[in-house]
C-alpha cells in the first residue's frame, strides 16, 4: 500500500524528465508570420540550445516600378486591386527588400525529416499568396483557389518533376511534393499569365521570406556556424555567414542595390542528368498524392 | 487578355544560357553500347538531337520543338500529371506519331524490336527515369455519348472555363490564348478543338477524356484528376466534355479531289452565315505551310479550309471558311506575332526572298501587321489536257486567275504571276464578296457569273467539267504575309446539274416496251400453240 502510492511518484517525475527532453512535438519555429515580418520555417523538432538567426535585407537605390497587369477580363480579381495590380517583381520600400528566401545553405549535419504540415499557397484576387514561400523536400504544398474561377497551377521545376493542375472554381488541390532540394521552383498559371510564385524547396527547415519590413527570422537553429543565402527573383542571390551561440540570436544583414538589376537568377541548380542522384540530395521518397 | 509577359527573351536567353551549362556529353557508358542507340542515331537524332535534348538540325524549323529526353516531360501519357510515362506510353507515340506536329508514326518503318530498343534508349536520356517510378492513373471506363452528353459536356466545357485558352466554341481563340508559352519558353497555341485529326494525343473521344484527366506535361494543359479526386468534377462530367469537344466536328473529313457545285433552284445564298449554305456539301482542303520559296514558313496557322460552291445556271457562289484564332490586325496578339517570328526566322542558308535586307537587330520584333488574308485561284482559262499553271500561284509564262479577299480590304480580282505576286486585273468580271468573323472562324463568301466579262484574263466557269482550283490563306496575327502563309494542291470545282427526269423516264420506258413486246411475242406463240393443238384434236 505504501509502496503503491510511492511508485506513481517515483515514476512520474523520470518521466516528466522523459517528456521534457523529448521536446514538444509540433511546436514549430518562432518567429512571426504577419505582414509585418516574413513567414517562418517549418521546424518541428525542438533543439537542445537551440538559437535564432535575426535578418534584414536591405535595399539601396531606386526600385524600378513594377509592371501593371490589366486584369480586365476578370472584374471580380481587378476589383480586389482597387490601387490598380502591378507585378510583385520588387516590393522595395524604406530601404528594404520583401520577398528575398533566405536558408541554411552549408555547415549542417544530420537529416531533417519533413513535417506533417502542409504549406499552403493561396490563389486569391488573381495572384499568388504568398508570392514566395518555402517547404522541405518532402513536405506537403497545397494549392488553394478563393477566386472561384478557373486557374491552373503550373509548376516547372529543374531538379523535381513537374506538375499542371487544373482548379476550376475553389478548391484546394491535395499536397504536392518535391522530393529534391531545389532553389527556386517557379509557378505560374497559364490562364492569367502574370500570375507567378516561387517556391523554395529546402532539405532542412530553417528557411524564412522577408517581409515588406524587410525582416526575416529563423528560429529553433542548433548553435553552430552556417553559410546563408538568400534568393531574390530580380537581383538574385548573395551568401553570409552566420554564428549561432547556445541559446543565442544571431543578427545577419543582406545588401542589395538597384545595380545589380537583371543579375542573372538561378531557378534550381544545374545537374548532370547522366549522373546517379546522391544519396543527400534525396531526402523523402516522393508520395502519392493523398486527401 | 492583355498582360505583361512574365518570361520575356532576355529570361529565356538565360535560362538557354543555363541550360547550355548542363553536361549533357554524349557516349557514356549506358548509352555507348546500346542496342537503341544505332536506330536512334539514324532516325530521331536530326529532330531530337544526338543529346537528345530536342536540338536537331531539323529542330530550328519546327514549332513545337521535337521532346527533350532529358527533361522527360511527356505529353502523350496514361499516367499523373508530371508523372513519367509508362513503356507502353512511349512506344505508342513511337508507334502512331503525334498529329499536329512534325512527329511520325514509325510502326510501319521499324521492327518492333527495333522500337522496344528505342524505349529503353529514351530512358537513358534522363535521370529521373532511375530515381522516379511512373504513377499510373486509374482510367474510367468509357461512358456513352448521345445527344444529352453531347448538351451536358458543353455545359461543362462553359462552367470549367476551358474557353478561357480554348474559345467559345473551341477554335482557340480564348482570351488567354495570346500569351501561351510552353515549358521551354516557345510559343503555343490552345489547340483549335474543331480539328481533332490534329489533337497530339489523338482526337477519339478515349484519346481525349485521357488528356482531360493527364494534362499534357511541358504544355500549358492542365489535368483535371485533381479536381477529380477533389469531386470537383465527376468521371461522367469528364466522359461527357469529351464527347462535346468531338462532336465539333462529326465527321473527318475524307479527303476529295472534287468540289462539287450543285445547281440551286431559287436564290443562292448571299451572305456567308445565309443558312441555305447548309443544304450544300462542304470539301476539306488541306492546306500545308509554304516551304517551297524564301521566306518559307513552318508553323502556319491556317491548317485548312471547309469549301463550299454552288450555282444557278448564271453566277457562281463559294464559301471558304476556316478557323482563325483573331481578326488581324488584332493589338492584343501583336506580341504573339513577335514571338513566332522570332522563333521561326529564316535560319542559316536559307535564301532571303528578293527585296531589302531585313535590319537584324529590329526586324524580328518589328513585323508588320497584317491582315487575315485568303486567295483562291483558277487556271486563267481552261487546260485541254492536265498541264496546269504552276501551283503556287502561277508563274510569268502562265499566270493564274485569283480571287483575294483580306480583313481590312475588299474582294478583289487579280492575275497570279508566282508565288505571292499579285497584280490587279485590268478590266473586272464582276466578283463579289463578304465576310464574317465569329468566334475564331472566317466565313468568306464570293459570287461571280460563270461567264466571265474578259476571256482573256479571267476564267468563265463549264458547266460539268472540273475547274482547277488551288488556296492561300494568311493568318495576318501569326506573322504571316508574303509568301509566309500556308497553301493547297490544286484540287477541282465542278458545277453539276440535277439529273434530268428523263434520265429516270429512259429505262421505265424500255422496260416497259420491252416486257410489253416480251409479253406480245410469248402470247402470240402461246396462242399459236393452243390454235394447232386445237386443229389437230379436232381431227
Amino acid at each position: 500500500m505504501f509502496a503503491t502510492r510511492r511508485i506513481p511518484r517515483l515514476i512520474a517525475l523520470p518521466v516528466a524528465v522523459a517528456l521534457a527532453a523529448c521536446g514538444g512535438g509540433d511546436s514549430g519555429a518562432t518567429g512571426d508570420t504577419g505582414a509585418a515580418g516574413g513567414d517562418a520555417g517549418a521546424a518541428p523538432m525542438a533543439v537542445a540550445n537551440a538559437g535564432t538567426i535575426n535578418g534584414t535585407v536591405n535595399f539601396t537605390g531606386m526600385a524600378p516600378a513594377n509592371q501593371p497587369i490589366d486584369m480586365g477580363a476578370e472584374p471580380t480579381c481587378a476589383a480586389q486591386h482597387p490601387a490598380g495590380p502591378t507585378t510583385q517583381t520588387v516590393i522595395a520600400n524604406n530601404g528594404k527588400l520583401a520577398n528575398v528566401f533566405v536558408y541554411l545553405k552549408e555547415g549542417l549535419t544530420g537529416t531533417h525529416p519533413a513535417p506533417s504540415t502542409n504549406v499552403e499557397v493561396d490563389q486569391h484576387g488573381c495572384v499568388y499568396v504568398p508570392h514566395v514561400t518555402g517547404v522541405m523536400a518532402g513536405q506537403g504544398i497545397v494549392f488553394k483557389n478563393s477566386d472561384g474561377l478557373a486557374h491552373n497551377v503550373n509548376a516547372q521545376p529543374q531538379n523535381n518533376r513537374p506538375f499542371n493542375i487544373s482548379q476550376p472554381t475553389s478548391m484546394t488541390s491535395a499536397p504536392q511534393r518535391f522530393s529534391t532540394p531545389e532553389v527556386m521552383i517557379p509557378i505560374q498559371c497559364d490562364v492569367h499569365g502574370w500570375m507567378q510564385a516561387y517556391v523554395g524547396v529546402v532539405a532542412n527547415p530553417y528557411f524564412a521570406t522577408s517581409g515588406e519590413d524587410g525582416n526575416f527570422t529563423i528560429g529553433n537553429v542548433p548553435p553552430g556556424t552556417y553559410t546563408l543565402e538568400s534568393w531574390h527573383e530580380h537581383y538574385g542571390v548573395k551568401t553570409a555567414q552566420v554564428t549561432v551561440d547556445p541559446d543565442g540570436t544571431a543578427t545577419v544583414t543582406f545588401d542589395y542595390d538597384a545595380s545589380v538589376a537583371n543579375a542573372v537568377v538561378p531557378l534550381g541548380a544545374p545537374f548532370d542528368p547522366h549522373t546517379d542522384v546522391a544519396a543527400e540530395r534525396r531526402v523523402a521518397q516522393p508520395q502519392p498524392a493523398t486527401r | 487578355m492583355r498582360s505583361p509577359r512574365i518570361v520575356g527573351l532576355p529570361q529565356l536567353l538565360i535560362a538557354l544560357a543555363l541550360l547550355a551549362t548542363v553536361d549533357v556529353t554524349v557516349g557514356l557508358a549506358q548509352q555507348a553500347d546500346h542496342p537503341g542507340k544505332p536506330v536512334y542515331d539514324r532516325w530521331c537524332a536530326e529532330c531530337h538531337g544526338v543529346d537528345g535534348t530536342g536540338n536537331g538540325s531539323a529542330a530550328a524549323y519546327m514549332l513545337p520543338r521535337p521532346r527533350d529526353f532529358v527533361q522527360a516531360r511527356y505529353q502523350v501519357r496514361t499516367t499523373r500529371s508530371g508523372s513519367l510515362p509508362t513503356d507502353a506510353d512511349i512506344l505508342h507515340v513511337i508507334n502512331v506519331g503525334m498529329p499536329g506536329t512534325a512527329m511520325p508514326g514509325w510502326r510501319a518503318a521499324l521492327t518492333q524490336a527495333e522500337r522496344n530498343n528505342l524505349v529503353a534508349y529514351l530512358k537513358t536520356f534522363s535521370r529521373f527515369f532511375e530515381t522516379d517510378q511512373p504513377q499510373l492513373l486509374e482510367l474510367g471506363r468509357a461512358q456513352g455519348g448521345g445527344a444529352a452528353a453531347v448538351e451536358a459536356g458543353g455545359q461543362k466545357y462553359q462552367e470549367l472555363e476551358c474557353w478561357k485558352c480554348h474559345g467559345r466554341t473551341g477554335r482557340g481563340d480564348g482570351e488567354s490564348a495570346p500569351t501561351q508559352e510552353d515549358d521551354n519558353g516557345f510559343p503555343i497555341r490552345p489547340a483549335d478543338l474543331s480539328q481533332p485529326w490534329l489533337f497530339n494525343a489523338g482526337g477519339t473521344v478515349e484519346d481525349i477524356y485521357r488528356t482531360l484527366r493527364t494534362g499534357l506535361d511541358g504544355t500549358p494543359m492542365p489535368s483535371l484528376t485533381d479536381a477529380l479526386e477533389g469531386d470537383i468534377v465527376s468521371d461522367t462530367d469528364l466522359w461527357n466534355i469529351a464527347h462535346y469537344v468531338r462532336s465539333l466536328t462529326p465527321e473527318d473529313p475524307a479527303l476529295r479531289e472534287v468540289i462539287e457545285a450543285p445547281r440551286i433552284e431559287g436564290a443562292l445564298p448571299a451572305s456567308p452565315d445565309d443558312s441555305a449554305w447548309n443544304a450544300v456539301p462542304r470539301v476539306w482542303i488541306p492546306l500545308i505551310g509554304q516551304i517551297i520559296v524564301s521566306p518559307r514558313w513552318f508553323s502556319p496557322a491556317v491548317t485548312g479550309v471547309w469549301v463550299q460552291a454552288a450555282h444557278d445556271g448564271t453566277d457562281l457562289v463559294m464559301r471558304v471558311a476556316w478557323s482563325d484564332r483573331s481578326n488581324s490586325p488584332d493589338p492584343v496578339w501583336a506580341e504573339w506575332r513577335n514571338r513566332v517570328t522570332e522563333v521561326m526566322e529564316p535560319k542559316e542558308g536559307d535564301v532571303a526572298a528578293a527585296g531589302p535586307a531585313p535590319d537584324p537587330d529590329t526586324a524580328a520584333m518589328a513585323v508588320p501587321a497584317s491582315p487575315d488574308r485568303i486567295a483562291v485561284w483558277f487556271p486563267r482559262s481552261m487546260p485541254t489536257g492536265m498541264e496546269r499553271p504552276y501551283f503556287f500561284m502561277g508563274s510569268t509564262r502562265s499566270p493564274v486567275y485569283l480571287w483575294q479577299w483580306e480583313s481590312r480590304g475588299q474582294v478583289r480580282e487579280m492575275s497570279g504571276r508566282g508565288p505571292a505576286l499579285m497584280e490587279p486585273l485590268q478590266a473586272s468580271n464582276g466578283l463579289t464578296g463578304s465576310a464574317t468573323f465569329q468566334d475564331g472562324e472566317w466565313r468568306v463568301a464570293f459570287r461571280r457569273a460563270l461567264a466571265a466579262t474578259d476571256s482573256a484574263a479571267a476564267i468563265s466557269f463549264p458547266a460539268g467539267q472540273p475547274v482547277p482550283v488551288a488556296f492561300f490563306a494568311w493568318d495576318g496575327d501569326n506573322g504571316e504575309y508574303g509568301t509566309r502563309g500556308s497553301v493547297s494542291s490544286w484540287y477541282f470545282v465542278q458545277l453539276t446539274e440535277p439529273a434530268p427526269a428523263s434520265t429516270y423516264a429512259t429505262p421505265l420506258i424500255a422496260t416497259l416496251l420491252t416486257a410489253g413486246l416480251g409479253i406480245l411475242a410469248v402470247g402470240r406463240a402461246q396462242r399459236r400453240e393452243r390454235t394447232k393443238n386445237g386443229a389437230r384434236s379436232e381431227r
